[in-house]
């Protein structure tokens, strides 16, 4: 993973001081809360219902063991002793005080870390695939051009004050497990006629208030040509997105206003003017250096099966479920990717203690090259274990309450913080994701279910992702009282589709029983147990379901 | 108002002129775009310097050549959240050539100094009661940069090279 | 629902902690202790006064609840104040809930 050198350790030390500086002005005054708050949101310091939150940026969700045990000491030292791994790779902790955020942050710089531009309208953490560099079917690793993307976009001194914030995603696979689509800019690494590697730009894709699939602008942009791309497309964005209603001052809605064909043609216009200026491409010797430290771990020659992976399976059917479930293939023979669930039956989906936070640095460090990736559905990757340790992660991570294998089934919910924590919030998504949850317990039968991604938002502003839910579910307030809207159909990857709203929304008593029915109804007409939820929605629309939740009505 | 140069209070030679304002003969002012389009041929035969306001809406773009016509352009800001004056101020420096005075005008905090100055602006207008201690150090806060502006200051990425080169 | 009563409250700058103005118009954090406003001009002048703490870097962004009288006492009408006034329904061992 990418190593800060003089330079970046200079930059955040810097940037430390700089928060330290106006932390001190905003307690002495000096700075009014008007002044202070875009600052401190710059830095990813929100004020929310109990207390201040940090979000900690984790660049495009890779952490080492050293990273992860400084965000265990801060949930100790500065919080409740627990974080949240969040639907943008990031972290969030509840309850620092604000005279010690820049402590935390000094105390994060010493391990390559920062809240920089996890909040505002600025250009945020550039998220990207959990299995990069672990997948077979990957063109190349797209955390290089995510990190030369997010050095680019760091305290950019022309786009810092945007009309909105914006996201930036990067896939390096046809199969897309970064969303990109349904981002402000989402890049595809593509393979070039000349066979090299380059990019295929989508803009204008977004969820919140009005979700909008990104349009494909510009396919096979080379590397050398990215940036000066990028910057077209933020230049044509600051001059002409909305400042007057910020629900109407994403990009997305300023390429659905213009149309993608005229927006394109303003970037290009723009590009067309910048193409020369050397100082805003990264020179190739530049681009070899940072893909260098995405180089592959040094795998060791492994035969394709593992003995000692099958004779566990046979004889513990919690780990067969477990490697059933929780595993990918990994490009190498004798690896796997292995994923961790965060999402305890029954319990908070994405958090982690502190306890927990150290027990998976050491098993990362031991078992996984030092490699974790958090992903964006709030769970981990160990992007490298042989197939031989598994049964040792199994168990030191079952230790831990977290071996739960319902990876992507219904049980592993999506769900921003809601009504409990977030200011912004208009419902509580965590309980419903518990009780429904709860009532999924049955792995057996969960396992049966198979694929169904189930995503919570306390608000219309989309957290939880719930539009690109097989099953998404939004809380409104109605009156006063909690009410939950129910969509299906949404998707984030490659075939990315928007939910489709099923009818009036349910109440906190019967929500449940609603995704009972939905899932019994999905039950009774797949045409096999091979058929995932999402297929079956997508073969027989929305009236079946439609029918059987309102029936009484 | 102040009009503060690198954190420094300075003279502020312009005098801005209403739009309904007599137009003097001899004084150095500053007018509006709108003023600027409707009375054009008038003001470009005036013998004192000539100072442009843009609002935050108006970009520099539609100036054409006239731009080089201008002793300084002052670009609004009329919330420090509005970003748009950083891409105009570049368009004018980078694009267009512009070398007279570029002021920052409106809402603007310290912590904004070295994105103002990056990005071409010479000047600001502060409030009287502004804390130029703050924005003095502010125009220093960082001495990494990762890309470059109107500054042309050249961006680690191209550093890093030029330094392993040296070695 | 009987009669309802408004309460000024805020954030704490320092530490974000949810505080209520009490009669003596300093803040606390507890709902219990909060200045109990019974009309609407009162509440109004209530609220200009918390300004000052506003200025003196003391509390953020001050406003008014409607509490309403329940067997239980007094409970914030709206559902987000309930849970600003006792800590994360999820969390029970956190918060304002938690601290007895």
């Amino acid at each position: 993973m990418y190593r800060y050198d003089e330079f970046d350790h200079t930059f955040v030390a810097e940037r430390v001081a700089q928060f330290r500086g106006q932390v001190a002005r905003r307690l002495s005054g000096e700075l009014s809360e008007d002044e202070f708050k875009p600052l401190r949101l710059m830095n990813g310091l929100y004020l929310q219902l109990h207390a201040y939150m940090l979000r900690v940026a984790i660049p495009y969700g890779t952490v080492s063991s050293r990273q992860m045990r400084m965000l265990a000491h801060i949930a100790r030292k500065y919080d409740k002793g627990y974080a949240h791994f969040t639907t943008r790779q990031n972290i969030q902790y509840n309850w620092p005080h604000l005279g010690d955020v820049p402590d935390l942050l000094a105390d994060l710089a010493t391990v390559e870390m920062h809240a920089l531009q996890t909040s505002g309208n600025c250009i945020r953490n550039v998220t990207s695939d959990q299995y990069a560099g672990a997948a077979a079917d990957e063109v190349e690793d797209p955390r290089i051009w995510s990190e030369i993307v997010r050095q680019w976009s760091t305290l950019h001194p022309e786009f810092s004050f945007l009309p909105r914030k914006f996201k930036i995603a990067v896939t390096g696979s046809a199969r897309d497990r970064a969303a990109i689509k349904v981002h402000d800019i989402g890049l595809e690494v593509v393979r070039l006629a000349n066979g090299a590697a380059g990019f295929d730009v989508w803009v204008g894709g977004g969820q919140g208030r009005t979700p909008m699939i990104a349009h494909c602008i510009r396919k096979g942009v080379t590397k050398s040509d990215l940036l000066p791309y990028l910057e077209a497309i933020m230049r044509t964005y600051n001059e002409l997105g909305r400042r007057d209603n910020i629900y109407k001052a994403r990009i997305k809605i300023l390429v659905h206003q213009l149309g993608a064909q005229e927006f394109t043609r303003l970037v290009e216009e723009e590009y067309a003017r910048l193409e020369h200026d050397t100082l805003l491409r990264i020179p190739s010797d530049e681009i070899a250096r940072i893909e260098a430290y995405f180089a592959p771990p040094r795998f060791r020659k492994l035969s394709a099966t593992s003995a000692a992976f099958e004779a566990a399976k046979a004889s513990d059917k919690g780990f067969a479920r477990w490697a059933k479930n929780n595993l990918s293939a990994h490009k190498v023979p004798g690896y796997a990717i292995a994923n961790i669930s965060l999402k305890p039956i029954a319990g908070i989906p994405g958090d982690a203690s502190a306890d927990q936070m150290d027990a998976i640095a050491d098993i990362m460090e031991r078992y996984s090259f030092d490699e974790i990736r958090v992903t964006h559905e709030q769970n981990l990757t160990l992007p490298h274990v042989a197939l031989d340790d598994l049964y040792a992660v199994y168990q030191a991570l079952d230790a831990q309450g977290l071996g739960t294998p319902n990876l992507g089934q219904i049980s592993d919910i999506i769900a921003c913080p809601g009504l409990d924590y977030c200011d912004l919030a208009n419902a509580r998504s965590i309980p419903i994701a518990q009780a429904i949850s709860q009532r999924f317990a049955d792995l057996e039968r969960s396992a049966d279910i198979g694929e169904l991604k189930l995503k919570i938002s306390g608000c219309i502003n989309a957290c939880g992702h719930h539009h690109v839910g097989h099953i998404g579910i939004l809380g409104v307030d109605r009156k006063g009282v909690e009410n939950y809207q129910v969509t299906l159909g949404g998707s984030a990857d490659e075939n990315t589709s928007l939910g489709d709203i099923v009818g009036p929304a349910f109440t906190e008593e019967t929500i449940v029983p609603a995704i009972e029915t939905i899932v019994g109804t999905y039950l009774a007409i797949r045409h096999s147990p091979q058929e995932t939820f999402l297929q079956t929605y997508r073969r027989v629309g929305i009236e079946p379901f439609k029918d059987k939740l309102y029936a009484a009505h | 108002m102040l009009l503060i140069k690198q954190g420094d209070a300075i003279e502020d030679n312009f005098r801005a002129l209403a739009d309904d304002e007599a137009l003097p003969e001899a004084a150095t002012v500053m007018v509006s775009l709108a003023r600027w389009q409707a009375e054009r041929d008038m003001l470009i035969q005036r013998n004192a310097p000539l100072g442009l306001r843009l609002k935050s809406s108006e970009s520099p773009l539609i100036l054409g050549d006239d731009v080089h016509r201008f002793a300084a352009i002052a670009i609004e800001f009329p919330t420090f959240k509005d970003g748009r004056g950083f891409s105009y101020a570049r368009r004018l420096r980078e694009q267009m050539g512009y070398d007279g005075e570029l002021r920052a005008v409106g809402h603007l905090i310290p912590d904004q100094a070295q994105f103002l100055a990056r990005v071409g602006f010479d000047t600001v207008e502060v409030k009287d009661d502004a804390n130029l201690a703050s924005w003095a150090r502010g125009f220093s806060d960082f001495s990494v940069f990762y890309q470059t502006a109107a500054d042309r200051l050249t961006p680690v990425f191209h550093l890093r090279q030029m330094k392993q080169a040296a070695e | 629902m009987g009669q309802t009563v408004q309460v000024v409250t805020a954030n704490r700058l320092g530490d974000g902690e949810v505080v209520y103005l009490g009669p003596d118009l300093r803040w606390t954090a507890r709902l219990e202790e909060a200045a109990r406003l019974e009309t609407k001009a009162l509440a109004q002048e209530r609220l200009t006064v918390a300004q000052k703490s506003v200025e003196e870097q003391i509390v953020v962004a001050p406003y008014l609840i409607e509490l309403a009288e329940t067997p239980q006492g007094l409970v914030p009408v709206r559902q987000r104040e309930v849970i600003r006034a006792a800590g994360p329904t999820v969390r029970r061992d956190l918060g304002k809930q938690a601290q007895g």
